[in-house]
């Protein structure tokens, strides 16, 4: 029977028919746990939208999510949720894109995109050529970073408290009373590779054998030679 | 008076006789962020003219705790808790959502029992968030009485929450896999009794207050007119887009766990204004308790949770007993369960709309990104355009309507 997550009815033939709607628009289509994604051309994408919901009937943009992969060229994902209501489907846009680079508005055709813009602007710092209203929205006035990416740290940079002598809130650098703990519970015989606390002092792991040693006759094992029997017995003298 | 004679002497001309005519600018207004009709905290900066409303302009994220970026550093099982925080009057609908796309991802299957008793739950949550939802409107909009009723069956379903979870609102009660723990049959029967006789008599007389009222009427019919293609347009869900007259509800349309085997109505409105949206809401009510009944006739014996032992963790007792149940359970609760990588997005129908988790999976015991799609965030966007033209006094109305809170807005 498999999950019970929201049973959504396939639609033969739907990747085809997108992808020849897309045309040259199109960059790879995803068919992955029953959902399609379909990834278009970062400058095309008002065009391939226009299509998909003039053409193709998917009404209602849902959601718009920002993904980051810093080690990526492009590091960031934008994903477009779309639903159609008179499909009754739904399918995922995808484009890529860096820190400079914007990414076309898609404002003119839902105008809830303006506010979901935004978040990703907020929260990763991808900008969305055409969009008018590109303010910050869910962080505060005068926030300084984009709090989402892999490398703004999750405890954040500043701190704010009410100030008794200044009678206002001000705003100082992080400062924890305690560390912050980062527990990583991944097995440390399967691949967790840290310095286990306390044993700092180990010396580093050393570099595996480029090929597996292997041993042709005990001569060359390095285990040396037989002990003699005399090693073996008991010192009975000093029971 | 000279003077003053003198004055409109140089402001008035022929072209416009009125005397002592001045321009008048609009007057901008601050509603906010601490206001009891605002919901939680909300600023609104209005531009009035008089008290006509022609700019609204929401300022959001006051609540804002970093949720997304909380949940990519805890394992999948530690990040469900947070879902009960983010709308906090309709917890177990957004713990849905999250349970769904994890076992969506593992394609895990779920016990019969435990998805009637997700259904079970998912439903009386929406009664209990509608009945916060429709007495604090009409507190909003002047009337006292049904507020204070509607609180009535708020506690008694708070009640059953603790009964069956521990907690009376944040209950992480879903788990992935089933939900915690089985409930008791007296429990149940508790429930049953309490859907024939207190819930329709404290609903249906707190309604009679309301619905045929000629003050309630004037304050929300013909408040916020939202036609089929604008509700399309703004991304709007749930008891919004059907008080557009959209016959749109994923409980229907998408099935999850037992709702194809439902039998339900799905309300919609005919006038699209702020009215229709109360009484959407007011028969959802209605066939909630309809669906909790059907789950209380059909509801099989069995299991509550998966058995496969690398997500779902054994019963306390057997882990005892069972050198394997305990380390399945040390493996569970310390380095949590691996989902394959790929990326879902799952969207059920919370009481307030369309709650959608998009998750990213890398492979790893913890998600790569975790977007959650609250519903508050596009209706409150439609804000603006709702308001424009509309009295300053409307604005709780309109708010009161769209059925917003905070938590899950600003994430």
């Amino acid at each position: 029977m498999g999950h019970s997550a929201p049973r959504i009815a396939t639609i033969e033939g739907i990747a085809e028919e997108i992808a020849g709607l897309l045309g040259s628009m199109l960059v790879e289509t995803v068919h992955h746990a029953d959902e399609l994604s379909f990834t278009v051309v970062r400058e095309k994408l008002a065009d391939a939208m226009l299509l998909l919901r003039d053409k193709a009937q998917y009404q209602q943009l849902m959601e718009v999510a920002g993904v980051d992969y810093p080690e990526r060229p492009d590091r960031f994902e934008v994903c477009y949720h779309l639903l159609s209501v008179t499909r009754n489907h739904r399918i995922r846009v995808k484009l890529s894109t860096d820190e400079d680079t914007p990414v076309p508005t898609v404002t003119h055709i839902w105008p809830v995109a303006g506010w979901l813009e935004r978040e990703v602007f907020d929260m990763y710092g991808v900008i969305f050529g055409g969009n008018t209203d590109l303010r910050r929205i869910l962080t505060d006035y005068g926030f300084k970073g984009h709090p989402q990416r892999k490398d703004f740290p999750l405890t954040g940079y500043v701190e704010l408290r009410y100030s008794e002598e200044d009678k206002r809130v001000v705003y100082e650098p992080v400062k924890l009373a305690q560390d912050f703990r980062s527990f990583d519970f991944m097995s440390p015989w399967e691949g967790a590779q840290y310095v286990l606390p306390g044993d700092e002092k180990a010396p580093p792991p050393a570099a595996p054998a480029p090929t597996p040693k292997t041993t042709d006759k005990p001569g060359v094992s390095g285990a040396g030679e037989p002990t003699d029997s005399a090693a073996n017995k008991k010192s009975e003298d000093k029971a | 008076m000279s003077d003053y004679l003198e004055k409109l002497d140089h402001l008035t001309d022929a072209a416009d006789p009125t005397l002592g005519d001045t321009e008048i600018q609009n007057y901008t207004i601050n509603f906010g962020p601490q206001h009891p009709a605002a919901h939680g905290v909300l600023r609104l900066v209005m531009e009035l003219d008089g008290e006509i409303v022609e700019r609204c302009d929401p300022h959001v994220g006051l609540l804002h705790r970093g949720t997304e970026k909380l949940i990519e550093h805890k394992t999948y099982l530690q990040a469900l808790p947070y879902f009960d925080r983010l709308d906090y009057c309709s917890p177990l609908g957004m713990e849905h959502s999250y349970v769904l796309a994890i076992e969506k991802l593992l394609d895990l299957e779920v016990p019969l029992r435990a998805q009637y008793l997700r259904v079970f739950f998912a439903e009386l949550t929406r009664i209990c968030n509608h009945m916060l939802n429709l007495g604090s409107h009409v507190m909003d909009v002047g009337a006292m009485t049904p507020n204070l009723w509607l609180f009535e069956i708020r506690e008694d379903c708070l009640n059953f929450f603790e009964r069956a979870s521990g907690a009376r609102m944040h209950s992480a009660y879903f788990r992935p896999g089933g939900v915690h723990q089985d409930v008791p049959l007296k429990l149940l029967t508790d429930i049953a009794d309490w859907l024939d006789t207190r819930l329709p008599r404290l609903f249906e007389d707190a309604m009679s207050l309301v619905v045929d009222n000629r003050i309630f009427k004037q304050r929300n019919v013909d408040i916020a007119v939202v036609s089929k293609e604008d509700a399309l347009k703004w991304g709007f869900s749930g008891p919004m887009i059907r008080g557009s007259g959209i016959p749109w509800d994923i409980r229907k349309a998408q099935p999850y766990d037992v709702y194809d085997r439902m039998d339900f109505d799905i309300p919609v409105g005919t006038n699209f204004d702020c009215y229709d949206r109360f009484m959407v809401r007011v028969e959802e009510v209605r066939q909630s308790a309809r669906i909790m009944k059907q789950c209380l006739n059909e509801m099989p014996e069995g299991p509550i949770a998966s058995f496969d032992r690398k997500v779902s963790p054994p019963k306390r007792g057997e882990m005892k007993r069972s050198m394997e149940a305990l380390i399945h359970h040390f493996k569970l609760y310390t380095e949590g369960f691996h989902v394959p990588a790929g990326e879902v997005y799952v969207a059920t129908e919370s009481p307030k709309g369309e709650f959608g988790v998009y998750l990213v999976a890398d492979g790893s015991n913890k998600p790569y990104r975790c977007k959650i799609r609250p519903t508050a965030f596009s209706h409150l966007q439609a804000m603006d355009f709702m308001m424009k033209g509309h009295m300053l006094a409307d604005t709780t109305a309109v708010l009161g309507a769209m059925d917003i809170v905070f938590g899950e807005c600003d994430r």
